[in-house]
């Protein structure tokens, strides 16, 4: 099925582009939940998988989109090595494809780096049917424009990602979580001076005044580390960390709306009646519950970030913040220039 | 979909010169023209000095409104717009055009801000990249990215060009070392990209400005990312009996989870001009030099030393220096700095050829190139960042003797036609420009050429920003021939292809 699957969906998006006809792209459908409400004749990635090339020694990972995330972490950390930026599962089945769509990433992402910086390369199904490949397998590459990192989270709305070349890196030997005792601003105020530090942070994460604080490292790094910043040492945190990652903490109630809210690491509180949990040293903070859309966005402007209805809530009304008019023109620009039918995941970003 | 050119001026030139010169007094009076014939010769070229042209007319903006009414006078008369930083620009990017204006961003060059606690810079274009490692020094902070022009060259520029260094494995491209990027598209319309947060909403149109080689619009303000400076930094420079072994330590150091600051090579013809030129004691013989640098937190360092130090050994390096002070650690880098001036000693000229190669494939590839050396009969060097497979031949030619660059070029194309066969890249970080057009057509089929184009107009509709440059039109792609390899797609990749 590999050898077809590719020429197969090529002709199946230019029959429904010639029909007007909208595609809803779907690999493991563990993120559905995100963005617009999927539409249209649903398009299935997520028997289109494997790893087509993985070197170690190159920190350099080739992989369909369909495979499924749990697939390709395992094959890395049989060699040590992992994706850097920590994606969310969120559920079983979360397909590569969709991690890329999406652009999601993990605690770890203040500190190496998100789902875009570590795509070398992706071949996609444009709107037209047209199968296209842009950047490579190899670290540095600069001809022609950046395409690849553009797909990391376009949802799928300039193209049906089919494979993605990824830089991975070593996973640090070592880790450990210290726990801290602080408010909201004595916590951001540490996990930014910290960050200013060369110390192997990996995570932080605050909620109901306790500072969570990730080292990942070489052994001898992390422990002078520790020694540097004090704290008390949390057991057993790694099932904590992918609970968090994976919004399975009970901070994350199900049937409550879930607000993503992301400014610059260092502004300061946002005052709600709602309780917050903070990762990314202040730069990323969730809100569940009820919140005014407008005031919850004017407020992310106003501290320079954008506000995410994530999960849940009225989904009739803008899920992300609304773009300034420059900015929607190039947008829209760029979704006819990849999809001049509007066929892929029509809505699922903006109103295109 | 693709065109050659929509510049479409409104009038003959002489008198559209007149005009635009017209309109800019009038929207902006105070703007500072260059007209004359003496003026606008330092600007005829950027560091692709081979190639080079006189601008229509040259103006030096002050502010982002400059920018914006240069630009919009420029749309109005359908007249190309040519951005230029510092010029230190190998593929010809900031070369300007006959019928064009050149966009001079060197007096936009304040650094707006520095914030130490979230470890960001705001600057404008024409800040030097090293003068943000400056500023941001005295927070124990540094700017990453560090090209070998760094001294010189600008953060627009960097933009431009999604600049690399010696350091790129560890810290990331330009691209990786962003935050946020404003610039004027060619409706003159204020693009904010990217954002003070991790992230911004939307699709990553930063990504895409980045690396655009002054295509979709003119930067006029940057933010950067700071990065902490490391506590303890370790140099090695060791030497190998041949360049597969040292090629092979480099796999073996990346394979144990080690990822070095730098990671350098030279091969025999450096290491001989080197010697030469500096003296420096290596072993007769040597047909290798790896520079390593570890760094970060002191223990991570210490650690990565020893790793690196008992890798270097077990494969077979004859000799291993560790630089025990600032001052030898300064001197190892001089082989490596110094290489491109001992180099010079060669011949009188040398053209550098940049392509990124599977990091595995470097001993074939170089093996290669001598292979095609000797088939054109002339001398290359190599000086590389073995780390992360971006090679950088030199060829060595004279000038003076008729065909001799031609013929270097014609090498060199041979070269990246060869990066791309074992799945690499035609460019790693010098750009495009003008000078590897032709290869473009051999790395991408024609529906990505059109795909590239079409990215293009979304944010230049009329082809004003430096037109010609970056990515070749199909019809020249097709005057060319049906060179394209496709990299990736050759059966089974995964074997060397010797």
């Amino acid at each position: 099925m590999a050898d077809d699957f590719i020429p197969g969906l090529c002709a199946r998006v230019a029959d429904a582009a010639a029909r007007k006809a909208p595609l809803a792209i779907q690999g493991g459908g563990s993120k559905a939940f995100y963005g617009g409400t999927p539409e249209g004749e649903p398009v299935e990635v997520a028997g289109y998988s494997g790893i087509v090339v993985y070197e170690p020694k190159e920190l350099v990972l080739t992989v369909r989109a369909g495979t499924r995330l749990e697939t390709v972490e395992a094959a890395l950390d049989a060699e040590r090595q992992m994706l850097p930026f920590e994606p969310p599962h969120f559920a079983a089945g979360a397909t590569i494809g969709g991690t890329v769509a999406c652009g999601l990433s993990g605690p770890r992402r203040p500190y190496t780096g998100a789902v875009r910086d570590f795509v070398l390369g992706t071949r996609i199904v444009n709107g037209k049917g047209e199968d296209l490949s842009f950047g490579g397998r190899v670290i540095k590459n600069v001809a022609g424009y950046d395409v690849s990192r553009l797909m990391a989270g376009a949802l799928g709305t300039l193209g049906i990602v089919t494979e993605v070349s990824f830089k991975v890196l070593p996973r640090p030997p070592s880790e450990l979580t210290l726990a801290f005792e602080y408010s909201e601003a004595a916590a951001t105020q540490a996990a930014n001076r910290w960050a200013g530090q060369p110390l192997p942070l990996s995570g932080t994460a605050w909620e109901q005044g306790v500072l969570r604080v990730r080292l990942s490292g070489a052994a001898s790094a992390v422990s002078a580390a520790r020694g540097k910043m004090g704290g008390a040492e949390v057991p057993d945190a790694a099932s904590w960390w992918r609970d968090l990652r994976d919004h399975r903490l009970p901070f994350f109630v199900a049937d409550r709306p879930l607000w993503r809210v992301s400014v610059p690491q260092t502004a300061e509180a946002i005052a709600l009646p709602h309780s917050q949990l903070i990762e990314w040293g202040g730069g990323l903070r969730w809100v569940s519950g009820e919140v005014d859309a407008l005031s919850i966005r004017s407020t992310a402007e106003r501290l320079g970030g954008h506000a995410t209805l994530f999960r849940g809530g009225n989904r009739s009304v803008d899920v992300f913040q609304p773009l300034q008019p420059a900015l929607l023109k190039i947008h829209r620009r760029l979704k006819d220039a990849f999809d001049p039918a509007g066929i892929l995941n029509p809505r699922r970003m903006y109103d295109f | 979909m693709q065109t050659t050119t929509r510049i479409a001026p409104d009038l003959p030139a002489p008198a559209l010169r007149q005009a635009l010169l017209a309109t800019l007094r009038t929207v902006s009076p105070q703007l500072h023209v260059v007209v004359d014939e003496e003026g606008l010769r330092p600007f005829e070229t950027d560091a692709f000095i081979s190639h080079r042209e006189t601008p229509m007319l040259a103006v030096l903006p002050e502010s982002e409104e400059q920018v914006r009414a240069v630009v919009r006078a420029c749309a109005r008369h359908g007249v190309p717009v040519v951005t230029r930083g510092a010029g230190t620009g190998i593929s010809g990017g900031a070369i300007p055009r006959q019928d064009g204006v050149l966009l001079v961003m060197s007096k936009m060059r304040r650094v707006v801000e520095v914030d130490p606690l979230l470890r960001a810079a705001v600057v404008e274009p024409g800040v030097r990249n090293l003068k943000v490692s400056e500023v941001a020094a005295p927070h124990s902070l540094f700017y990453a990215p560090d090209p070998s022009s760094q001294l010189i060259c600008s953060i627009g520029g960097n933009v431009a060009e999604n600049s690399g260094g010696v350091h790129c494995l560890k810290y990331g491209l330009t691209t990786h070392n962003l935050m946020a990027v404003r610039a004027i598209d060619a409706d003159g319309d204020i693009l904010e990209m990217g954002s003070r947060a991790l992230d911004a909403a939307g699709l990553d149109l930063m990504a895409l400005i980045t690396g655009s080689e002054g295509n979709l619009g003119v930067v006029t303000r940057v933010t950067v990312k700071l990065t902490p400076l490391p506590e303890r930094t370790e140099t090695l420079l060791a030497a190998f009996g041949s360049v597969r072994s040292a090629a092979e330590a480099v796999g073996e150091i990346i394979g144990a989870g080690v990822i070095p600051a730098a990671l350098e090579m030279m091969d025999r013809v450096v290491i001989e001009a080197c010697e030469r030129f500096m003296a420096m004691g290596f072993p007769v013989g040597a047909e290798a030099l790896l520079l390593a640098e570890v760094d970060g937190g002191f223990e991570e360092a210490g650690e990565a030393l020893a790793q690196v130090r008992a890798i270097l050994e077990r494969n077979g390096a004859s000799e291993i220096r560790v630089a025990v002070s600032e001052v030898e650690r300064a001197g190892l880098w001089r082989a490596r700095k110094g290489a491109f001036a001992a180099l010079a000693t060669i011949l009188p000229d040398f053209y550098t050829i940049d392509g990124t190669i599977p990091r595995r494939c470097l001993p074939d590839v170089l093996e290669r190139i001598v292979e095609l050396a000797a088939e054109y009969g002339m001398t290359v060097g190599n000086v590389f960042h073995a780390g992360d497979g971006n090679i950088h031949p030199c060829i060595f030619y004279d000038a003076m003797k008729p065909g001799e660059l031609e013929r270097s070029e014609e090498f060199g194309g041979r070269i990246l036609e060869l990066c791309v066969e074992v799945g690499g890249t035609i460019t790693g970080e010098h750009g495009v420009g003008l000078e590897k057009l032709k290869q473009m057509c051999v790395q991408f089929r024609d529906p990505e050429i059109a795909a590239f184009h079409d990215v293009k107009h979304a944010f230049d509709p009329r082809d004003i920003m430096n037109p010609g440059k970056a990515v070749p039109t199909l019809k020249r792609c097709a005057e060319w021939g049906g060179t394209h390899v496709r990299a990736g797609q050759v059966p089974r990749p995964d074997i060397p292809r010797f």
